[in-house]
């Protein structure tokens, strides 16, 4: 419970950051990612001002192996730099230039009332679900070849 | 070179509401031992395990609810979508698929990724910026939308 309490506090002010950092108006994330029309660099100052609490945050952490909570610290163990990784990130890109959504923001619209915010996020979760089905055929596609080595062993 | 929008500039703005995001993701570490990464947090609930469902959905509500709250104390600033519904429901799908192959979106790389000095998630984050700027100059300056 006392996991759930401070999820929503987070969530809730990850949201209200959004909103007074401007980021929640597609528009104005679009103003950062065009760099040959008339630029607006405030997106850089929004993760700067985040990567600052930031690096303190995750400094604390990486000395702790539970939380002030007395949770277990899981921390991400994956250094690989996957192509899949680099391709999707590639592929968030597009997506993200098209709209000027990526998934904070889409979800705060949705909250806000906003329809186009409603459209996108569904729109996401039915790419994600994707992914899911996706990597549930490659999971059966492995263990069918893996099926495969076993019999031309046993064979 | 580059031209500055001077007047939509907002640098104290931007500087107030990321430390905010910073302060949201730091809180997310330091009580519950965890990177505040959005895609992933919404991603996992669609292979639900059953401990995980509650925190996840409390989360996306806080995320979800923040204009509500906002709404209570001041007037919610405007919020400007001039994509069409087709460019969104593509946007969308892209946006979706892509963040759970790199594992995490702006929040999980960008912010999280960065803070902790995770070259993985500099990759990823230069990864989706680049093709963000690229996109936005095709969309903009070549085929000019």
């Amino acid at each position: 419970m006392k996991y759930s309490f401070a999820s929503l506090f987070a969530g809730l002010v990850f949201g209200m950051g959004l909103i007074v950092s401007g980021m929640a108006n597609p528009e104005k994330v679009l103003g950062f990612l065009d760099i040959a029309g008339l630029w607006d660099p405030s997106l850089a100052f929004v993760m700067g001002g985040a990567i600052i609490v930031g690096l303190v945050s995750f400094a604390v952490a990486r000395k702790r192996t539970l939380s002030f909570l007395g949770f277990n610290m899981k921390l991400p163990t994956n250094n690989r730099i996957e192509k899949r990784m680099v391709i999707g990130s590639m592929m968030f890109g597009i997506g993200w230039g098209i709209a000027g959504f990526c998934p904070g923001p889409g979800l705060v619209a949705l909250g806000a009332g906003e329809i186009k915010g409603a459209v996108f996020v569904a729109s996401m979760v039915a790419g994600m679900v994707l992914f899911e089905l996706f990597e549930r055929n490659r999971a059966r596609g492995d263990s069918e070849t893996d099926r495969e080595f076993a019999g031309s062993d046993a064979a | 070179m580059i031209d500055i929008a001077w007047s939509q500039f907002t640098p104290g703005a931007a500087l107030t509401g990321g430390i905010l995001i910073g302060l949201a993701a730091a809180s997310f570490l330091l009580l519950n031992g965890r990177i505040a990464g959005i895609s992933g947090i919404l991603g996992g609930l669609l292979t639900p395990v059953r401990t995980d469902i509650l925190w996840r959905v409390a989360f996306l509500g806080g995320l979800i609810g923040a204009p509500a709250v906002w709404a209570l104390f001041a007037q919610l600033p405007p919020v400007e979508i001039n994509a069409g519904y087709p460019a969104l429901i593509v946007a969308g799908l892209l946006v979706g698929i892509g963040t759970r192959y790199a594992s995490g979106c702006t929040s999980g790389h960008g912010v999280c990724g960065l803070s902790r000095l995770s070259l993985r998630s500099l990759v990823a984050t230069l990864s989706f910026m680049a093709t963000g700027f690229i996109t936005v100059f095709v969309i903009r300056h070549l085929i000019g939308a």
